[in-house]
């Protein structure tokens, strides 16, 4: 979809937190000189092309019983891609899962962020799409101290 | 957290993570599912947030489809001076995420930016610190998944 001025408001002005409010998008409406209907149509529209990615919470998870949290790095030969990917995103303890860039070091392309009440639960799930998937070189990154963790503002 | 999640919080953030619907009532559609009113699903979300179980609720957008490009970048960072290192990673607004982890790069941070001249700028700066020993540019070629959905029992 084309982005245009008001969507670029309508970004701006939901992109932190949605009003804890009756009729949220009235309010923003309001803000942003637009009306209702046609914020709420302009969000379809977002959603239908997947630039809104999605319109909820996001909890922190450390502090809802989600103590170990790590991203698990995999070399996945290209040719399986696809299908391994297929494979491990079904899990829901998997929140990402990404392609990425090898460098001359540091073989692993496929990311996985495993997020479990125990580090013996996190290696459970990676062993078991470990044997799901056939691919077996791995390793835990586990998560230490979070230094910045925030939502990014577009368009200012 | 000093709050003690019930059942119905539980279910109200199981919801609630899943998809707030673009409706004029949002919350009110919320209550009808769990079986409470409007108000109640507003009065509840607001003390969840405030104990401070809750990041965000609002929107989140997809980074390529605003026209930015995202990234992941891991270092490796002299142990010493690991905290003027982040500190100073932080204070770029298009930094969102930046964690310590376990290994040998040991400082990973994404990086978002609406031009490429930026992106250099900021990764040359990074680059250039003194506990900065190596840096790994790794970049997405796919993304398979983002669902960030915490399943409460």
């Amino acid at each position: 979809m084309e982005f245009t001025e008001l969507d670029k408001k309508i970004v701006r002005a939901l992109q932190d937190e949605l009003p804890l409010v009756a009729e949220p998008f009235k309010l923003i409406a309001e803000e942003i000189d637009s009306t209702e209907d046609e914020v709420l149509e302009r969000l379809q529209l977002m959603r239908k092309s997947g630039a809104l990615r999605k319109m909820g919470a996001v909890l922190k998870h450390r502090e809802v019983g989600f103590a170990a949290n790590a991203l698990c790095v995999w070399v996945v030969p290209d040719a399986r891609m696809d299908e391994v990917a297929v494979i491990m995103c079904r899990h829901g303890a998997v929140t990402h899962c990404y392609d990425r860039n090898v460098t001359p070091d540091w073989p692993y392309n496929f990311y996985t962020m495993i997020h479990g009440s125990s580090r013996e639960e996190c290696e459970a799930i990676a062993r078991q799409l470990a044997e799901e998937s056939g691919v077996s070189e791995r390793q835990m990154l586990y998560t230490g101290r979070e230094w910045k963790k925030t939502s990014m503002s577009y368009f200012i | 957290m000093k709050l003690e999640l019930t059942a119905l919080d539980k279910k109200l953030l199981n919801l609630l993570q899943g998809k707030v619907q673009l409706v004029p009532r949002p919350f009110q559609m919320i209550g009808q599912e769990l079986g409470i009113s409007e108000e109640q699903v507003l009065a509840r979300l607001q003390v969840l947030k405030e104990e401070g179980c809750i990041r965000k609720i609002g929107a989140f957008f997809n980074s390529d489809k605003l026209g930015y490009r995202g990234t992941l970048v891991a270092l490796k960072v002299r142990p010493e001076l690991m905290e003027e290192t982040a500190l100073f990673i932080n204070q770029f607004p298009g930094i969102t995420h930046n964690y310590q982890r376990e290994g040998a790069y040991n400082l990973w941070f994404t990086l978002i930016t609406p031009n490429e001249r930026l992106r250099q700028d900021i990764l040359e700066q990074i680059k250039a610190l003194p506990g900065v020993e190596e840096t790994m540019d790794l970049s997405a070629r796919k993304k398979y998944k983002i669902n960030v959905q915490f399943n409460l029992k």
